[in-house]
């Protein structure tokens, strides 16, 4: 079984995207957390893509894709055409840093990458391909 | 959606949030917290009961008020959050630099403590 959602990059669409997720993966049998994690994770690259990545431009799409591998493990692609961002080589900045800044930005991919426990950054003739793993805490 | 209101009671001004902020939302949420200080508010009390999940962008909106307002020696407590969105704080460690509460009796405590 897999889910498909194929959205514009418009900020306003983040919360069809969680909801899509949410219906996605209450196909399965999952702890709350485990699918509030997967939600929030998957919003926060969305968001990354959308904002950074394609500056909000709504003539840009992407797609979703949203799998069972195994028992206890979920696939989760974000697939856009344009760009991708390299979460693996970001580089996770100081908390406290931000706060003597006064920044509001910063944080997203520091969620998804201790929300989500494998990530892999794929190019195909689809385009880029953000594949973040999530093993279940359910046995 | 995000729906956010506001009131003054016994010298302290509620932000009541209910919903959802992400990145597209968080705005209002800066926008509402903004006001408050503008208008001189010093006690801030974040009632979050109804706040059903928030993105890092909104976990960002409240840590910026951080540093002005430990400059400023103003007040800002934040309470009623589930224990799922409690999480998001705690993973990102925000949990240690913002207060926050359980109970709105608590958060009131704290505000009122001299």
């Amino acid at each position: 079984m897999k889910f498909r959602y194929k959205a514009s990059c418009r900020k306003n669409n983040l919360r069809h995207i969680r909801d899509f997720v949410s219906t996605s993966l209450s196909n399965w049998q999952m702890s709350e957390t485990d699918v509030y994690n997967l939600v929030t994770a998957i919003d926060e690259v969305c968001a990354n893509l959308i904002i950074h990545g394609n500056d909000c431009n709504t003539k840009q799409v992407f797609e979703v894709y949203i799998s069972k591998k195994e028992k206890d493990l979920i696939r989760v692609d974000i697939v856009d055409p344009s760009c991708i961002f390299d979460i693996n080589g970001y580089k996770m900045p100081d908390l406290n840093d931000l706060i003597k800044k006064r920044s509001k930005g910063g944080m997203g991919l520091m969620l998804v990458k201790r929300l989500i426990d494998k990530i892999e950054l794929e190019s195909d003739d689809f385009g880029n391909r953000c594949v973040l793993y999530k093993k279940l805490s359910l046995s | 959606m995000l729906e956010i209101s506001t009131k003054k009671q016994e010298g302290i001004y509620h932000i009541i949030i209910t919903g959802e902020v992400d990145a597209s939302s968080s705005i209002e949420l800066d926008k509402q917290i903004s006001m408050a200080l503008d208008k001189g508010e010093n006690k801030l009390l974040i009632n979050c009961t109804g706040l059903s999940y928030i993105s890092s962008a909104g976990l960002g909106v409240f840590m910026s008020y951080v540093e002005p307002m430990e400059a400023e020696d103003l007040k800002m407590v934040i309470y009623g959050l589930s224990p799922k969105v409690y999480n998001t704080f705690e993973i990102l460690g925000l949990h240690q630099v913002l207060t926050i509460k359980q109970t709105e009796e608590e958060a009131k405590g704290y505000l009122n403590e001299v």
